[in-house]
């Protein structure tokens, strides 16, 4: 109640969302706050409000992507808002038109928010500097994806009520994932611990700098935790051969029936998808009593309303 | 007639004759005459009082793009940002497009240098065709057009087996074969140190034992072949303890520090400025201090700025795919003077020995000194003079410098090259 009653006072004032390592704990809870009060637009019959009328968001995407692309055209719309998709390969040598020139191009048709997604750790801090419309960043390279860890703790928040003391398992390829990079700022600033779980191989350099305990063994760890997050083996980032198979990858680090049994039984099961069955998460578990992965697609829609809803709010409080 | 410029009441530091005192120093005809208490008069005549007096400075490892990117830098304004420095000589990199690689173009870059006529313009040529590390380039036919060692700057030779023929090869010619030591494999994509930072920003490191590898390597092909080798711009803390063993050795290594190996640390780029985006990539302080030792120790033979212009629409991109470099030639002088003379590592006949002396050592040309009859290259520095880097007077074509704004102690005056006044008059 009284964490409620401080984030009322709170005013947010950035007009950019760049990761979760920069915010406060404060502002992570008034992002899921505000996420609360947008939840419900989606379930009624008419799924629109109003608080980005006239606004211009450009899905600014260098890196496939289906439900976080999806996930924020359907927010903004949500908000009223028109919306350009831009798709782009992104072109690994400075020839061609820049990120920077691809923006201001774009900025100088209007747009007030630019939601991007690019290869490259730190592009959209990049951007940010340079011109003069909101930033949302939709993943970049392995640095972070802000809304999805959002969209993560909000996922927890919901059903354990607060991530204080919770012990949170991130498995799989930490060294490739903007995901637990996010997640990690995210959860560790709301109070959980988290373990990152994996071979050595898929841990990032000097992983024992981060507030976060590291376990090779996943059967060591799945007793433990409150809420295990399962990541996707990204084959097309995995560079040289960092497991010998995914046989023996899935023996070691697969989530699996077998390994649930012995899991809480009311752990949360996670996943940002797109899922591998059967590689990293069986079936049976994915679909299973436990699994939260729809529920975090669901609320990542709301999620996403609020971080375009205040960013916008903060440029008009600006300008 | 001969022509006399008479440099008077400075205080001459020149470290290879052991000198350091308040005198006066004649320059006749483009060549040191004199030194000492000098009661005649001269054609022109140069009041130094308070000034510090010394050998041109030389700088080993500068790129001035030319042939190939003259949009970024050319040998006339990368000499003109040189002698505006104190340099009076300057050692370009091969690795221009296309690289130095024949006596043409050894030829050409000198031609170039003279038509400047700011400072004197050496180059080094390529050790393998293209840079690509496979077959050997003409090292004779650039040694005897003056190319005064050779390296494959930007990369470094992969493999040991061309390394080592290159090394037995160049035995016949008495020149130096300098190395950017980096393991590819160990490096891989990197773009910044393999560390916290590139970790937090998920963006591909170079570790530190990439630049390492290589150097051992290369130190027992050296015991091999006993060719004089120069490690260019060493970086980490374990180099430093590759050539402090080589030294006890007595092998024939010399190596080189730039300014922002010993300035700048990894944490610059947390903020993903481009600027601060440079191969080998900026370390920690524990290497930082590890240099500082080295140096203090005389373990580090040159210091060289691997000055690298880049245009601002190349350094305005995401960090991943901005080139790597930093624009410090005009700079440099207070660069190493807060890096070394400040803290107390150095006094200023030291700094001024690694910046003269032993750099025109390494290159094996016969400069660096003050000696009677040597070439009246010399540069005039007010210690005390404050001023604060100011990248847009840059006579470089570039601004990729992180350091603007900064203030720096130590302002080059008047630079000498031949007996002319090239900067200050």
């Amino acid at each position: 109640m009284a964490l409620r009653r401080k984030s009322k006072q709170f005013r947010w004032h950035r007009k950019h969302l760049l990761g979760l390592r920069e915010l406060s704990a404060e502002e992570i809870t008034y992002i899921l706050d505000t996420a609360k009060g947008f939840e419900q637009i989606s379930t009624r019959s008419v799924k629109k409000a109003p608080p980005l009328r006239g606004k211009v968001v450009v899905n600014l995407f260098f890196e496939d992507s289906t439900r976080t692309r999806n996930s924020f055209a359907l927010a903004a719309s949500r908000l009223s808002a028109d919306i350009i998709e831009f798709t782009k390969k992104v072109s690994s040598v400075s020839k061609g038109e820049t990120l920077l020139d691809t923006a201001k191009n774009l900025e100088a048709m209007g747009i007030d928010i630019v939601v991007i997604r690019h290869n490259a750790g730190g592009a959209p801090k990049f951007l940010s500097r340079n011109i003069n419309a909101c930033v949302v960043n939709a993943g970049d390279g392995f640095c972070e994806h802000p809304t999805q860890g959002l969209l993560d703790v909000y996922t927890i928040r919901k059903i354990k009520g607060s991530l204080e003391g919770l012990k949170i398992a991130i498995v799989g390829d930490i060294a490739h994932s903007r995901v637990a990079r996010s997640c990690l700022w995210a959860m560790t600033k709301l109070g959980a611990e988290v373990i990152f779980v994996g071979p050595p191989t898929l841990m990032p350099t000097q992983v024992g700098r981060l507030p976060v305990s590291v376990s090779y063994s996943l059967d060591e760890v799945i007793e433990k935790v409150d809420v295990i997050n399962m990541l996707r083996i990204q084959f097309e980032r995995l560079g040289g051969n960092p497991f010998p198979s995914v046989r023996e990858y899935s023996h070691y680090f697969g989530l699996t029936a077998e390994r649930m049994k012995r899991a809480k039984p009311d752990i949360l099961v996670m996943h940002p998808g797109p899922i591998n069955r059967g590689l990293e998460i069986e079936s049976e578990v994915a679909d299973g009593a436990n699994s939260v992965i729809l529920e975090q697609v669901k609320n990542g829609m709301a999620v996403r309303m609020a971080v375009l809803f205040l960013v916008n709010q903060a440029a008009a409080q600006k300008n | 007639m001969s022509t006399e410029l008479l440099i008077k009441n400075g205080r001459v530091i020149d470290p290879a004759n052991g000198i350091d005192k308040k005198c006066d120093l004649l320059i006749v005809d483009g060549l040191i005459a004199e030194l000492g208490k000098i009661e005649k008069s001269a054609q022109n005549v140069i009041d130094a009082t308070g000034k510090l007096v010394t050998p041109g400075l030389i700088d080993i490892h500068v790129h001035f793009r030319e042939p190939g990117d003259e949009e970024e830098e050319t040998i006339a304004s990368g000499s003109a940002a040189a002698v505006a420095a104190g340099f009076t000589s300057v050692v370009c990199m091969p690795n221009t497009n296309p690289p130095i690689e024949n006596e043409t173009d050894v030829e050409y870059i000198h031609r170039k240098g003279r038509q400047a006529r700011k400072t004197h313009v050496y180059t080094m040529g390529v050790i393998t065709k293209k840079r690509e590390g496979v077959e050997l380039a003409e090292m004779g036919f650039m040694a005897e057009a003056g190319a005064v060692g050779f390296t494959d700057d930007g990369n470094g030779v992969q493999n040991p087996a061309v390394m080592l023929r290159a090394l037995k090869y160049a035995a016949m010619f008495d020149v130096v074969i300098a190395q950017h030591c980096q393991d590819d494999n160990f490096a891989g994509q990197g773009v910044m140190n393999a560390g916290l930072h590139s970790t937090i920003l998920g963006l591909p490191g170079a570790d530190a034992l990439a630049e390492e590898a290589m150097l051992w390597r290369d130190i027992q092909l050296v015991k091999k072949t006993n060719v004089r080798y120069h490690a260019q711009h060493i970086s980490t803390a374990g180099a430093v303890e590759l050539i402090r063993a080589a030294r006890k050795d007595s092998l024939p290594i010399t190596c080189e520090v730039t300014p922002h190996h010993l300035l700048l640390t990894e944490d610059c780029c947390a903020e993903v400025d481009t600027n601060y985006k440079v191969n080998p990539p900026l370390r920690t302080a524990k290497d930082i201090e590890a240099l500082k030792e080295a140096i203090a120790e005389g373990l580090i033979d040159a210091l060289a700025t691997d000055h690298a212009p880049h245009l601002q629409s190349e350094k305005e991109l995401e960090f991943l795919t901005a080139p790597f470099g930093i624009a410090s030639l005009e700079c440099a002088l207070g660069l190493y003077v807060k890096a070394l003379v400040e803290p107390g590592i150095l006094d200023w006949p030291g700094l001024i020995k690694l910046m003269t002396e032993k750099p025109a050592k390494i290159i094996g040309v016969d400069k660096g000194t003050l000696g009677k009859g040597k070439q009246g290259d010399v540069t005039i520095i007010n210690p005390n003079a404050e001023y604060e880097i100011d990248v847009n007077k840059f006579r470089s074509k570039s601004r990729n410098c992180p350091y603007n704004g900064w203030k720096v102690t130590g302002k080059v005056e008047k630079t000498i090259v031949g007996g002319e006044i090239r900067f200050g008059a």
